[in-house]
């Protein structure tokens, strides 16, 4: 049996996103730049994209800009945000310590450039409080940026709130809703969004590949320079089988959302209810307030890297937040947010089941990890420890 | 490219040595849970021969298959031997660890060494022998 488990880090293409790209590689293969009708096939392939993509979220064609994925995106939304800034002396800027890394680390850079930066805590249960939003907003603040829904715990965070306390303030919001978009209900005007980035492959479509919201008027800076493709704003020819595909995938998961949603919630369920038995754990983030698809528990006692590596021998494939997954010495910035400790860190798995998950695999992931979790501890002299009552249990 | 050799993989998912020595005349516990592992080494020595060991790990893969293979290394060698157990020689007879699991034989040298000198500490004897270098680990530091 081999269930893929790991929907966060990316996922199957869908059979609509693939039959989408096909077509732009064998015949609509022009530069949608040149004017003679091969080129201009292909332009319209990239325009009835932005169509359907601007649709899905609620906005115009105008208002999207193709990038090379999430990453680009986000770098993109806060680089033009701060360069707003600048402009109008306004240098602060207000995020969360457990978004990921393209947005923190962009902010990284621009403290060396300058720029003040807030990051606000997160609370146990993995969300933003909108209040501490608001109270963050200073006279000189010019952007405020809050994941849609966190990568490693799924928690879904109040945007609209958020974004509303925004436009009282006349703050620009930004959002990376890379998790997000084609799983939950997402409205850039009813959801209050300036800006939002979005990742093809997380929700069936091709790697490399995303795009960016920026909500008319906002003025975007250049990472790219070059022709004046994407009006402008990014230089390169542009991906048109990779934006074809991203299309395709995710009219067909709007289109099916809220059925994926339902299953997907209940086998989550599942999942939280059998996991939750294992003795000495927790569950990362609100049981409620969280993606459909994901499940995030820290097991005490053992380590995050050894339960990934015997559950892939049992043909489940996930992933941790242990500092041994991450090739560093600290477990995941997201879990230490959140208030777990580093010795309970290090034993955390994340689930993110795919739509086409069966009951009967969902029984089997919640044998096979108590299984593992069980025998990891047999012999981890952490665990004899704690049942031995030398050290105190945290979970 | 898979992560991790095929003996790292084996000693991993078949450990030689698991467990507890109820009359374990020297015992070494290395390394910290904050820091994502930790090793303790039961060693079971007669006539400065280590009889038996074994040991208890909580760990990546790689801290796994490092404990496993010291306590293969040792087992039935005289202490004075065991004593000179490298991380070089573990990280080898598990033909090799990625570079930032090198610490993982450093911390199965360690656990091995602390119990050898526990069992010295308790029977007063002394064993003669300077601590090797590590090899490889500089970076993890």
């Amino acid at each position: 049996m081999i269930i893929y488990a790991d929907n966060a880090a990316t996922t199957k293409m869908s059979r609509a996103a693939i039959e989408a790209m096909l077509p732009c590689m064998e015949e609509q293969y022009g530069n949608p730049s040149s004017l003679y009708s091969l080129g201009q096939q292909a332009k319209e392939i990239l325009e009835k994209a932005r169509e359907e993509i601007a649709a899905v979220i609620g906005a115009s064609p105008k208002e999207i800009i193709f990038t090379s994925g999430g990453s680009e995106a986000d770098n993109q939304a806060i680089r033009s945000a701060a360069e707003i800034g600048r402009r109008n002396g306004k240098m602060h800027i207000i995020s969360t310590a457990f978004e990921h890394h393209a947005v923190l680390h962009t902010l990284e850079k621009l403290e060396r450039e300058g720029f003040s930066v807030t990051l606000l805590d997160v609370h146990e249960d993995g969300l933003v409080r909108v209040e501490e939003v608001e109270d963050a907003i200073r006279e000189d603040t010019c952007l405020v940026t809050v994941m849609t829904a966190n990568n490693e715990i799924g928690t879904i965070q109040p945007i609209r709130e958020i974004g509303a306390a925004c436009r009282r303030r006349g703050v620009l919001f930004h959002t990376d809703a890379v998790q997000a978009v084609g799983h939950i209900s997402l409205d850039v005007t009813n959801d209050n969004i300036d800006m939002l980035s979005a990742s093809a492959h997380k929700f069936h479509g091709p790697k490399g590949v995303g795009f960016l919201y920026a909500r008319k008027g906002i003025r975007l800076s250049n990472l790219i320079e070059g022709g004046a493709q994407e009006r402008g704003k990014r230089a390169g020819t542009e991906n048109v089988a990779g934006v074809a595909g991203m299309a395709a995938a995710l009219k067909e998961a709007a289109a099916h959302r809220e059925e994926n949603a339902a299953h997907l919630t209940a086998v989550r369920d599942r999942l939280i209810e059998g996991l939750g038995q294992i003795p000495h754990c927790a569950l990362n983030g609100d049981a409620k307030r969280r993606l459909p698809g994901n499940v995030s528990f820290c097991f005490e006692g053992i380590e995050g890297e050894s339960l990934l590596l015997l559950l892939d021998d049992k043909g489940i494939q996930a992933s941790s937040g242990s500092a041994c997954t991450s090739g560093s010495l600290d477990p995941s910035h997201v879990l230490l947010a959140i208030g777990r400790v580093h010795d309970v860190a290090h034993g955390s798995l994340r689930l993110t089941i795919g739509e086409d998950i069966t009951e009967e695999e969902t029984d089997y992931i919640i044998r096979s990890v108590t299984e593992v979790v069980a025998y990891l501890r047999s012999f981890s002299p952490v665990w004899r420890d704690l049942c031995a009552g030398k050290t105190k249990f945290i979970l | 490219m898979a992560l991790y050799s095929e003996k790292v993989m084996d000693h991993f998912r078949n450990p030689r040595n698991v467990g507890v020595i109820e009359d374990a005349n020297g015992i070494g516990e290395v390394g910290n849970a904050k820091c994502g592992d930790i090793m303790k080494m039961y060693l079971k020595i007669e006539d400065d021969i280590v009889k038996d060991v074994k040991f208890e790990t909580f760990g990546c893969g790689s801290a796994i298959a490092s404990s496993s293979m010291a306590t293969e290394l040792i087992k039935g060698k005289p202490v004075s031997e065991a004593m000179k157990l490298t991380n070089k020689a573990v990280a080898e007879a598990l033909d090799g660890l990625p570079a930032y699991k090198m610490h993982c034989s450093v911390l199965a040298e360690e656990a091995i060494r602390s119990a050898l000198e526990d069992y010295q500490s308790r029977t007063g004897e002394r064993i003669l022998c300077d601590p090797p270098a590590h090899i490889g680990a500089e970076e993890e530091e």
